[in-house]
């Protein structure tokens, strides 16, 4: 391990760049002769559209064009592809309705793109919206996941004949049910897991341009690695060559996976493009923002655990309502289950598991992934199992999950995972001992004479990492002594630029100013790029840089022999040095001497660049997992929960950069505590508008609610990559929630509450307090 | 945003001589309210009159008993005033806590009060120190002053110039914010100037009040237990996503408890 290697804390190339306000985000294009594209949204969530006249407005001043519907069917724009696929049991395959980039018939949710208007200004196109006529029938709006399978709910899809687009189940039911029947103890538990709005930093934005000589169009847009998103629009939804069409995405304020989708507004901005002769940008306000991104989560559920005399689990029943919006989005229908839900189960040896999943379909904007994306919604659901189940027998939460850690790997889940690596119970006392978990008797006590009631939570988690088992990784040594690589990943806050350089330095010994990363332009990226999503850049990108590195070397040595006129096969090379018996040459002399074709041995051709297209062989994801420990002071007055200690112990595999996974881990638990305290997506039920579409309704989590949290790491190296690597983007958002929920209940302990929905706002709080005095514990 | 026509107004007089000429127009103070009103094309005003620049309306002075703070003076200087920290505490305390240092910057303590938005911090600061109001017209108590949601007694054309805060011998300002926005759910300002006792709530209500109630037991007895058991009445309060009429009602007892605490302490 080098000084600039793996495992060192490097600060971040990227930084002072970002933090001075030299980044280059899409609303900093700005391209000559561009004009201003306004997309008009339904008000409604749900109505039928008999007519739309768009006479007054296209007469308006500064107005270009506008489009509905109609014009992108005449055209041929064939509706956004959902690639989910899933069965149920019977067979019965995912229902996908048609979604048109602009709404067809009816809009379906409050805030669904209806007309594209291109104008001079955007307040040209704003005013000629407000003359736009459109004869709406209102329709009957469902936005209560609860309540979308019930048999009198109205229907957002008329021909499906329910809301329920599939119905999945690992098995028959009634293998469980015959286990739970005869089980020692069992317990079940209904729960919500909110809904969030991702709010990346940055708001949609988008430009792009057509050039009629080279019949290219150019889509600069933030993504999460584009080359998917430009695929789709040109070969499923455009029909016309993949070549024809570029994206380019600039520095890119926050992903979170929401970031990753083939967007309504994004077709639209290509397709128009082609249309006009000038160059088109659209730049969302936040509250379009909330409701033109997808949102996460939003699941009902019903769980139950069974065991024995022992407290093993036995089995595990699972039903959850997904409410996937009025849309497929990419996979909301199937995170609740293969997507992140997937290791449902967790940490733990489940023999017999049932879980059904019902994707079903409302008048609200369309989930999809969101940090996590499944995973912190199984975790949160196990654990919360875990806790009543420790309840139940009368032991402590921490010998409850001792009973039942898995403890010998690779370990095969119920669900198909074969989870790698990990030392449970070892992270759970790390996590005991570096938390104080000792000491927590004490600080109860002190929190008692403030009159504060203090509790401890725990929060184990288990994720599942890797996303799609392919990435490519190009790395380039140029003429001036440049290193570039040419990433399928997309760094997007990840601090990618630096890590990958200490890959290089740790595999080439180049140095890190040396190294320039290029990613983000469909032209220029690998042809296999993926992209960044499910805590997959390193474990993907980092191994085939690894093994882009090496194919370098193989090719250097060959060079470094001729040019040292030794045999290559007796070449060495180390530290960015190649040695041949008393010679040596380093890897700076064969890079310059692959650019020169009189220095190559016959035969070759220069210069030093090699891509890797990395393939992930069978179940080998990755499977971070973790403790989270936080200590909450309950403010019995008003129901106020505030975070006071909190520790985390991450085993995310080999830490490239200490510094960097703290940042991660972070952000994770900033997003967990957001969930489990403040961020309140609120539809109202009887018109399904989204209520809390701003700042000032909708809470995001601040600096000044954590205090200090303690980052640890209880790391056990992945058997299943090169770099032994795990994810850790999503880490904080599947640990934070339990422990959190867990904290707070712990400190209510004494008015018997048993649970309490996310957020954890200080009147549903107080109410289960209120509750829990006149003896209707929730 | 609409367009509008954007007047810069010298003087108050002139200001209110635009105000009377434009057909629909709107007094832009520090514009934390109405910009974003206009961004969303929530308002549609015919002129914009600027009083930013007005000189007589800048500054906190105290002369006797009072602590004169001119309508355009904004929250961070009254936070970080040495006059308003010597004289009443707790008002600064109050400017402190508004919105976030860049609201601090632009926002006014003459257009907040006149916005009588329900939920923001000045309102209860001025029914609970009993301020009089300084309009180009007139002198208005703060008792009249809020009449209801975004309501208040100004007339057409009516501009505040300054707020007159009387000196207490103690106040504790308190507020239990709203998680997203900042803004109180329940602010209560309590002051107790001789055996004269103010209990100003704001956020729970449509517009800010006293509670007279707490007003009689705290001028017999100034601990925050003795108004432990003094209830608001819940059908008098705003009921909405963010907080129920009863949770509010409840809050006012324990915010305006704190607030007591707060003054004594």
């Amino acid at each position: 391990m080098g000084q600039y290697g793996i495992g060192q804390p490097i600060r971040r190339k990227e930084d002072a760049r970002l933090l001075t306000g030299n980044g280059r985000y899409t609303d900093d294009v700005n391209l000559d002769g561009q004009v201003y594209v306004y997309f008009l949204r339904s008000p409604y969530a749900h109505a039928k559209i008999n007519a739309i006249d768009t006479t007054d407005a296209l007469a308006a001043p500064g107005v270009i064009a506008i489009y509905t519907s109609a014009d992108i069917i005449a055209d041929g724009v064939k509706p956004i592809p959902c690639e989910a696929n899933a069965k149920s049991l019977k067979g019965v395959p995912l229902f996908k309705p048609p979604r048109h980039a602009l709404a067809f018939e009816r809009v379906r949710y409050a805030g669904e793109p209806v007309a594209m208007i291109i104008a001079e200004s955007v307040n040209a196109g704003k005013d000629a919206s407000e003359l736009i006529q459109i004869d709406y029938e209102e329709l009957p709006a469902i936005a209560d996941t609860s309540r979308l399978a019930d048999a009198d709910a109205p229907l957002v899809w008329d021909t499906l004949g329910s809301n329920v687009g599939l119905h999945w189940e690992t098995q028959e039911s009634a293998v469980s049910e015959a286990i739970f029947k005869s089980a020692h103890k069992t317990v079940e538990l209904k729960l919500l897991n909110n809904r969030l709005v991702g709010n990346p930093m940055e708001p949609r934005c988008a430009v792009s341009e057509h050039d009629p000589k080279t019949g290219r169009t150019t889509l600069y847009a933030p993504s999460q690695g584009g080359r998917r998103v430009i695929n789709a629009i040109a070969k499923e939804i455009l029909n016309v060559p993949p070549q024809s069409l570029r994206m380019i995405s600039l520095d890119t304020g926050g992903g979170f996976g929401i970031r990753s989708k083939t967007y309504p507004e994004l077709v639209l901005m290509v397709w128009a493009a082609r249309k006009q002769t000038r160059p088109l940008k659209w730049r969302a306000d936040r509250g379009e923002t909330f409701v033109s991104d997808v949102h996460g989560r939003d699941q009902s559920t019903k769980a139950s655990a069974a065991f024995d005399k022992d407290g093993k689990l036995l089995a595990v029943r699972n039903e959850t309502i997904v409410n996937v919006g009025a849309y497929l989005s990419e996979n909301g229908a199937i995170l609740a289950m293969m997507g992140g839900g997937k290791i449902m189960g967790t940490a733990y040896d489940v023999p017999v598991l049932y879980f059904s999943v019902k994707s079903c379909f409302s008048n609200t904007v369309p989930t999809d992934t969101y940090r996590g994306a499944g995973r912190p919604e199984v975790n949160f659901i196990m654990e919360r199992l875990m806790e009543l189940g420790a309840q139940a027998f009368g032991i402590s939460s921490i010998e409850m999950r001792k009973r039942n850690f898995i403890r010998e790997f690779p370990y095969k889940t119920q669900m198909g995972c074969l989870i790698d690596s990990g030392d449970f119970p070892g992270t759970l006392d790390m996590t005991l001992d570096k938390g104080d978990y000792a000491g927590f008797e004490k600080r109860k006590a002190e929190s008692k004479a403030r009159g504060k009631l203090r509790g401890i939570g725990i929060g184990y988690y288990v994720e599942g990492a890797g996303g799609r088992p392919v990435e490519e990784m190009r790395v380039r040594f140029e003429k001036d002594g440049k290193v570039k690589i040419f990433a399928g990943t997309f760094s997007h806050g990840q601090g990618h630029d630096t890590v990958y350089s200490q890959l290089l330095n740790e595999y080439l010994g180049v140095d890190a100013s040396k190294v320039e990363l290029i990613q983000g332009d469909s032209d220029t990226s690998p042809k296999g790029a993926v992209g960044t999503f499910g805590s997959r850049s390193s474990m993907m990108g980092g191994v085939a840089i690894k093994r882009a590195s090496e194919a370098i070397v193989e090719k250097g040595k060959k060079i470094a022999g001729h040019l040292m006129q030794t045999e290559p096969s007796k070449v060495t090379f180390k530290e960015g040095v190649f040695h041949g018996g008393t010679s040596s040459v380093t890897l700076e002399v064969v890079a310059r001497a692959a650019q020169d074709p009189s220095k190559l041995p016959e035969g070759m051709e220069g210069p030093l660049d090699e891509s890797y297209y990395y393939e992930r062989q069978g179940e080998s994801q990755n499977f971070p997992n973790g403790c989270h420990l936080i200590e909450a002071e309950v403010d019995p007055d008003t129901g106020t929960v505030e975070i006071v200690k909190f520790t985390a112990i991450d085993d995310c595999g080999t830490v490239l950069n200490p510094l960097i996974v703290d940042g991660q881990v972070l952000g994770g638990i900033a997003q967990g505590i957001g969930q489990a305290l403040v961020e309140n997506t609120i539809f109202d039920n009887e018109t399904g508008q989204l209520l809390t579409a701003s700042f000032m309704d909708y809470g995001m989590p601040r600096a000044s609610d954590f205090p200090m949290i303690g980052i640890h790491f209880n790391s056990v190296p992945s058997p299943t990559n090169d770099l032994g690597v795990k994810g850790a983007g999503e880490a904080g958002a599947c640990g934070a929630p339990p422990a959190l929920v867990h904290a707070a209940l712990d400190a209510l302990k004494e008015y018997g509450i048993r649970h309490i929905d996310m957020p954890l706002t200080p009147e549903k709080v107080w109410r289960a307090i209120q509750a829990a005095k006149s003896g209707k514990a929730a | 945003m609409y367009n509008f026509e954007y007047r810069r107004a010298q003087s108050v007089a002139e200001a209110a001589k635009l105000i009377k000429e434009a057909d629909d127009g709107k007094i832009l103070a520090g514009g934390m309210t109405l910009i974003p009103t206009l961004k969303q094309r929530l308002a549609q005003p015919s002129d914009l009159i600027d009083i930013g620049k007005i000189a007589e309306l800048k500054g906190i002075s105290v002369s006797g008993k009072t602590l004169t703070i001119k309508a355009m003076t904004r929250h961070f200087d009254v936070h970080s005033s040495p006059e308003v920290k010597k004289a009443i505490p707790a008002l600064a305390v109050l400017a402190g806590g508004i919105g976030d240092p860049s609201v601090r910057h632009r926002g006014t303590i003459g257009g907040s009060t006149a916005n009588a938005d329900p939920a923001a911090d000045y309102p209860a600061g001025i029914v609970g120190l009993g301020a009089t109001i300084e309009t180009n017209k007139r002198k208005i108590a703060a008792d009249d002053f809020f009449t209801g949601l975004f309501e208040t007694a100004l007339e057409p054309g009516e501009l505040i110039i300054a707020v007159h805060f009387p000196i207490p011998d103690k106040a504790g300002y308190l507020k239990f914010a709203h998680l997203a926005s900042g803004y109180a759910t329940c602010g209560v300002m309590v002051s107790k100037t001789g055996n004269q006792v103010r209990v100003g709530v704001t956020g729970a209500g449509p517009n800010a009040f006293r509670v007279p109630e707490m007003e009689a037991a705290l001028a017999k007895t100034f601990t925050p237990d003795a108004i432990a058991n003094i209830k608001y009445p819940a059908d008098e309060l705003l009921s909405d996503m963010h907080a129920s009429a009863e949770y509010r009602a409840h809050l006012v007892t324990v915010i305006a408890k704190r607030a007591v605490a707060a003054a004594l302490a």
